[in-house]
């Protein structure tokens, strides 16, 4: 089981840290988490430049000078979940809509044809409208016409999950939204989400069930960021260590205050975001980092190659937005609004190879690297 | 009768239990593990396990090693 | 304090008891270093030297006994080797040596994943020799192994900690001790090892053969603790890259 310290116990760390441990993890090969909570304190924020350095120095190392690029297919905004800071809350009047099967492929297909061979299914917590059944033949009909299938969906159990990467789903993400339990039960009013350990363990369920790669991370601006830095890196080294032959990947979904009707509790700006991301990469050389349209194109350019390898581009965030311009429901509202080709291009600029696919799910057998729980 | 120890073919008296044939050789039991006939005898069966005409018995021992 | 299948230990150095020059130099070298755990081999009796016995010199009540399957050239070999170690009352302690290679002695990968799962299920708290593989610790210690055992250079060879980099990445992804042993030649190998992050380490011939085992063992424990608390008080880092020439260098687009 991940045992999660008290988020005051990782603020505490934080304002411990000075300056010199800073720059020690910095420089260090394994930095450990005592690095990263410094890499993540204000003692560390002067040498902003130099953590960019490092995390660029690191990336490019681990992973070239590619950025892999997907795509997210939103199946459905009903949602179970009264969660205070979400467009789909089921406390907000929008258009709720789930898409058929027939309707899911198809915006499925939209994004094939522009080119994408990652997909990320989401979907509002709602297992009525969109449960496993359901997930497993949309999977079925999209395996062999995309190379990797990850779901960000309410979270499952461990045959559940086994099953899914049986019918070709590769990757499960599954945010905690916040490491902090007070915030956690202040901002999540109902729903089976309101059980903030079952959502904890799901990580290691989804690992345990075999699936190649696992997502995890936080909301940022629910509580403070630099702890959540901090959650995010004991999670991440609590599952390499218990499921060493899963992939990880960490997303930075960011509260924008414009953006919402929800006022972010804490707001993190762009250079904490920046120091959010160095810090992990720095800590963690091989996790996948995600940046998605949620940030501003200009954002994201100045963050090609510094640290993030994941990038979406083109993003609807309204079930069947793709296939229906003036679609309503979105989740959020983006802030890079850009298509492939355009997102592409600036990535090239750059002198970065946007990677349109990194796997054939053809090679993965079913039931294949499913291990012990 | 003829018995192999240690690879060696050895001729001994009939009926010497494992015990006594230790002691004739100037091995401490505790000292000593014994297979017989690939099978390793427990300390308690030296004094009761009787050699057989062509036993096959390996004599093992802790030695130096890294 | 380092713990390995639930047992403490005080010191992080164990020792070989081969190749000394007499059992009464092994055993004062022994008792110079300080260990609390030795290796031994299995082997025939010498029918024309019965005497020759090293238990007279080794006390059992001072040392942990951890009887290794050196001369094993597969997993059935090896097998048959801990079920003789264990009947010799050595306990269910084992360093699983499978060698097929007498030259360079060095082990099987293959061969001793095989005997550590079937040995594990007979009860043996397993601490298998590998060669610095990755996958292969992870893959041993999912079986069950108590420890690995990573070797810094071939055995004997006293070439130091030559596969340091797999040995870091040993050491990082590890649920249980590390123990790197064989090629430490001197102590500033064992400092270097401990210094990584090692828990623990073997030396065998390098006291063995050396012009004074005894002062030798002392100096290798002095090395020891030299690198274990290095280790523990946070070694400085090395700058490897220049620090950027203004402070917001390449960070422009930030708002």
């Amino acid at each position: 089981m991940f045992v999660l310290p008290e988020f005051s116990a990782l603020q505490e760390a934080i304002s411990r840290a000075t300056e010199a441990e800073a720059l020690r993890a910095l420089y260090s090969d394994r930095p450990g988490l005592a690095g990263l909570v410094a890499l993540l304190s204000p003692a560390a924020e002067p040498h902003l430049a130099a953590l960019a350095k490092r995390s660029a120095a690191i990336t490019s190392r681990r992973f070239g000078r590619t950025m892999q690029m997907y795509a997210p297919v939103y199946l459905s905004s009903f949602c179970a979940n009264r969660c205070a800071y979400c467009g789909f809350s089921a406390d907000n009047a929008i258009e709720r809509r789930v898409l058929s099967m027939a309707e899911a492929e198809s915006e499925a297909m939209i994004l094939h044809q522009r080119g994408f061979s990652h997909l990320l299914l989401v979907s509002g917590e709602a297992p009525a409208k969109v449960g496993v059944d359901y997930l497993e033949e949309l999977a079925l009909r999209l395996r062999d016409r995309f190379a990797a299938l990850s779901i960000e969906v309410q979270p499952l159990a461990t045959e559940e999950y086994a099953r899914l990467f049986s019918a070709g789903i590769t990757a499960v993400a599954v945010y905690q939204e916040t490491y902090d339990r007070e915030v956690y039960k202040k901002v999540h009013l109902a729903g089976r989400k309101a059980d903030f350990d079952f959502r904890l363990e799901t990580p290691a369920r989804a690992a345990a069930a075999g699936m190649r790669e696992v997502g995890i991370g936080a909301l940022l601006g629910l509580a403070d960021w630099r702890a959540e830095g901090v959650a995010l890196g004991l999670h991440l080294a609590w599952l390499r260590r218990n499921y060493w032959r899963t992939g990880l990947t960490v997303s930075f979904p960011r509260l924008r205050p414009a953006q919402g009707e929800f006022k972010p509790l804490l707001p993190v700006s762009e250079r904490n975001l920046s120091q959010m991301i160095f810090a992990l990469r720095i800590f963690d050389p091989d996790v996948g980092l995600y940046l998605s349209t949620r940030e501003e194109a200009r954002y994201r350019d100045g963050m090609i190659g510094l640290g993030p390898t994941r990038y979406s581009a083109g993003s609807c965030t309204a079930p069947g937005g793709y296939g229906q311009a003036d679609a309503g429901g979105e989740q959020f509202e983006v802030g890079d609004s850009r298509s492939l080709a355009e997102v592409s291009a600036a990535i090239q600029q750059k002198g970065f190879d946007p990677v349109r696919k990194d796997w054939d799910a053809v090679f993965q057998l079913p039931g294949n690297g499913q291990q012990a729980a | 009768m003829k018995i192999f120890c240690n690879g060696e073919a050895l001729e001994i008296d009939p009926g010497i239990r494992v015990a006594d044939y230790l002691s004739q050789l100037g091995l401490e039991t505790s000292s000593v593990v014994v297979e017989c006939d690939g099978k390793i005898l427990s300390r308690e069966e030296y004094g009761g396990h009787v050699l057989q005409d062509g036993s096959v018995l390996e004599l093992i021992r802790f030695v130096g090693g890294g | 304090m380092l713990t390995i299948a639930g047992r403490k230990f005080r010191s992080r150095l164990f020792g070989g008891t081969g190749k000394f020059s007499s059992p009464e130099v092994m055993k004062e070298a022994l008792a110079a270093s300080g260990c609390e755990m030795v290796t031994v081999a299995l082997r025939r009796v010498d029918l024309n030297n019965p005497a020759d016995d090293i238990m007279r010199v080794l006390d059992r009540d001072r040392y942990l006994f951890l009887p290794n399957t050196s001369g094993a050239r597969d997993a059935d070999e090896a097998i048959r080797l801990a079920r003789l170690a264990r009947a010799s009352g050595g306990g269910e302690w084992l360093k699983l040596e499978v060698t097929p290679d007498p030259r360079t002695l060095l082990p099987d990968p293959i061969e001793t994943l095989k005997a550590t799962e079937a040995l594990v299920r007979e009860g043996f708290k397993v601490l298998p020799y590998i060669n610095a593989d990755p996958i292969l610790a992870l893959r041993l210690q999912d079986a069950g192994a108590v420890a690995v055992m990573p070797l810094g250079s071939p055995i004997g060879t006293n070439q130091g900690v030559l596969t340091r980099f797999q040995i870091e990445i040993i050491i990082a992804q590890a649920q249980v001790p590390v123990i790197v042993d064989a090629g430490l030649g001197a102590p500033s190998h064992v400092a270097e090892a401990m210094e990584m992050g090692a828990d623990a380490v073997l030396v065998n011939t390098a006291i063995a053969v050396a012009g004074d085992p005894v002062r030798m063992a002392r100096a290798f424990a002095l090395a020891v603790e030299a690198g274990r608390i290095a280790y523990e008080a946070g070694l400085g880092a090395v700058r490897k890259e220049a620090a950027p020439s203004s402070p917001e260098d390449g960070l422009g687009f930030l708002r």
